[in-house]
């Protein structure tokens, strides 16, 4: 019971660092119709600059603020020297050219700080672990970054359903010829929430960095991921991200944890670990499968 | 602007340059040539199978390096037990023999394009990219999964197939060996796409309300065209396998899917014979680039992003310009 409790926390734990950066990416997706290959590269530029400024000030807090920079900026800067090129062109051309994006930011990664995968420490105030239940000890970093991560979607709801510029935004997302009509600089619109996006996406790899090691192409496997929870959640839908960001999270934190063992009652240990592990591996997979057979167009699905 | 040149002289141009290629290798003493040259052709292989899909039937999918992995790791899989002189699964003899084993990595990469296509054709647009490319990962952590045939570190072959009346172990036999597969490749969707089927997938691709309101069911089209282009991918993937002597679950990672990718958007959309062009120009240019500096990645990336916003009609549109 302890070790589900255990495991439940860390699937939430996965589920909203996926969800920081499937909310960018839906936006994305869902407002300007861009896909974007390249939106690992912001939380892979989120981890290093984090780690670099932390051990270069000592200071954590400094390290995010400045990962939150670096990611949101490069993030602007993208969208005004590439994507706003390639808006009205069809998706093909967009998946080729963040394709090269990514060539580009994870080599450039290379070059700058080598080929050795950085380590992160935590903050000493984060350190340790602490009994919630008894008999159930967890990290505290791990829940801080549980209570970040809800704190975030909370803003962001806040964001989006009471603010002046979240109006906007949601109006761009079903018509985005009339807003500019209605006097919305769309353009810059657009470039804001593409900065909105990969400051998110900076905040998911600067909170990952102290967990797993920081290296070129880490944003790659969890770009795959990220996917998957905007298929299952619906293109475009905010809310499709935090339910599809928490299924995954789950399931997949959940299978890797208990599968094996499940094998382990009807078949020999070592056959059932292999199967275990593997069938783990791929049930996000076959649950957008399932998903997508179920319905074609996510959970929410958009409305445009 | 410059003259047009006749798309029959840039193929037979390229036909010659190909046939000749190991003489030359062989005059200019460079005999690594041909194997680069002999994976030029294999990666122009799967390059067309996927023009079949984006440049015909408007199906941009991200997973096409699936069913490579597919083709390669039914190859080396066959090859294997035979090698260790054990059944597939305690049933199916294993084979080393290209005229049994190259026919059912097609069929088997077939079979699964069958399966993934009717899937992800249930969606479109957007979902369909990403749902292709979730269904190679699934499949790339499978193969990462297959202990028994290496997982991670892949599956070494201790030589390559047997083909009655051909040495595959000589290079130079096995060059033309790939040659005769792309070309038949090639003329096989050249006639495709010049016919009916091929009408209805590109008037499908363009306006798919007019094909459907003509009482067409376009989503069976798709389908075929999904499954010859998974059916290519595998045939490339078998002679990958034997090329390299190894498999590993890197055939199936979707980085060799957006590869692939670039090189049919390098060659030229929709024209067949610009994506072995583009897999040619892809290769070289990663070649020479990896001369010079180990970072080649830096500059192929803004190369590519410049091709995509300003070369819309990639190299073989360059030298045909039709407009």
């Amino acid at each position: 019971m302890i070790l589900f409790i255990e495991q439940l926390l860390n699937g939430l734990q996965l589920g909203i660092t996926l969800f920081l950066m499937s909310a960018g990416l839906t936006l994305v997706f869902g407002i300007m119709q861009v896909i974007n290959l390249a939106h690992g590269s912001f939380y892979m530029i989120g981890a290093y600059v984090g780690a670099t400024v932390t051990v270069f000030t000592g200071s954590f807090v400094l390290g995010v603020m400045a990962a939150l920079a670096a990611a949101g900026i490069t993030g602007m800067a993208v969208e005004i020297l590439v994507l706003r090129q390639l808006y009205d062109r069809d998706h093909l051309d967009q998946v080729l050219a963040t394709f090269g994006l990514i060539f580009f930011f994870n080599e450039m990664t290379r070059i700058i700080w080598g080929k050795q995968p950085l380590f992160m420490d935590m903050p000493v105030w984060l350190k340790g672990s602490i009994e919630l239940l008894p008999g159930l000890v967890y990290p505290i970093y791990r829940l801080a970054v549980i209570v970040v991560g809800m704190s975030v979607a909370l803003l962001l709801w806040y964001l989006f359903s009471r603010t002046r510029l979240g109006m906007q935004i949601r109006a761009g997302a079903s018509n985005r010829d009339m807003i500019g009509a209605l006097g919305v600089n769309i353009k810059l619109l657009y470039t804001l929430v593409f900065g909105l996006g990969t400051l998110l996406a900076g905040l998911a790899g600067v909170m990952a960095g102290p967990i797993f090691a920081v290296e070129s192409g880490m944003g790659e496997s969890i770009l795959i991921l990220t996917f998957v929870v905007i298929v299952i959640g619906g293109i475009g839908s905010v809310r499709g991200a935090v339910v599809g960001a928490l299924m995954v999270g789950l399931v997949d934190t959940l299978g890797r944890a208990f599968l094996p063992s499940l094998f382990r009652t009807f078949l020999s240990s070592s056959y059932a670990d292999s199967v275990g592990a593997s069938l783990a591996s791929m049930s996000i997979y076959i649950l957008m499968a399932a998903v997508l057979i179920w319905k074609p167009r996510g959970l929410f699905p958009s409305y445009n | 602007m410059t003259s047009a040149i006749p798309k029959t002289v840039i193929i037979i141009a390229g036909a010659l340059f190909f046939c000749s290629l190991p003489w030359a290798a062989d005059y200019f003493g460079e005999q690594y040539l041909i194997s680069l040259f002999t994976r030029i052709l294999i990666y122009s292989l799967a390059a067309v199978s996927l023009d079949l899909l984006i440049g015909y039937g408007g199906l941009i999918s991200l997973g096409h390096a699936a069913f490579v992995g597919i083709g390669a790791y039914v190859t080396a899989i066959f090859f294997h037990h035979s090698f260790v002189a054990e059944p597939i699964a305690g049933i199916v003899a294993g084979s080393d023999n290209a005229l049994l084993v190259w026919p059912l990595a097609i069929i088997i990469s077939a079979a699964f394009a069958l399966i993934i296509g009717s899937l992800s054709l249930r969606t479109s647009g957007m979902h369909f990219i990403m749902i292709t490319l979730a269904f190679a990962q699934m499949l790339y952590y499978f193969a990462v999964g297959l202990e028994k045939y290496g997982g991670d570190d892949g599956l070494s072959l201790y030589s390559r197939n047997q083909l009655v009346g051909m040495d595959l172990n000589n290079d130079v036999h096995f060059y033309f060996v790939c040659l005769f597969f792309l070309t038949l490749f090639l003329f096989i969707s050249h006639r495709l796409v010049k016919s009916r089927f091929g009408l209805v997938l590109r008037g499908a691709a363009s306006s798919s309300r007019r094909i459907k309101a003509l009482g067409i069911p376009e989503r069976r089209y798709k389908l075929v065209c999904f499954v010859i282009g998974g059916a290519g991918a595998g045939l490339a993937g078998a002679l990958l396998a034997n090329q390299t002597e190894y498999v590993s679950p890197g055939l199936l990672h979707w980085t060799l899917s957006g590869e692939l990718m670039v090189m049919v958007l390098l060659g030229g959309l929709g024209s067949l014979f610009g994506p072995v062009l583009g897999a040619t120009a892809y290769l070289l240019l990663e070649e020479t680039l990896a001369m010079y500096t180990e970072h080649w990645m830096v500059y192929f990336g803004p190369i590519l992003i410049m091709v995509v916003l300003f070369a819309k009609r990639g190299l073989f549109g360059f030298l045909t310009q039709k407009e």
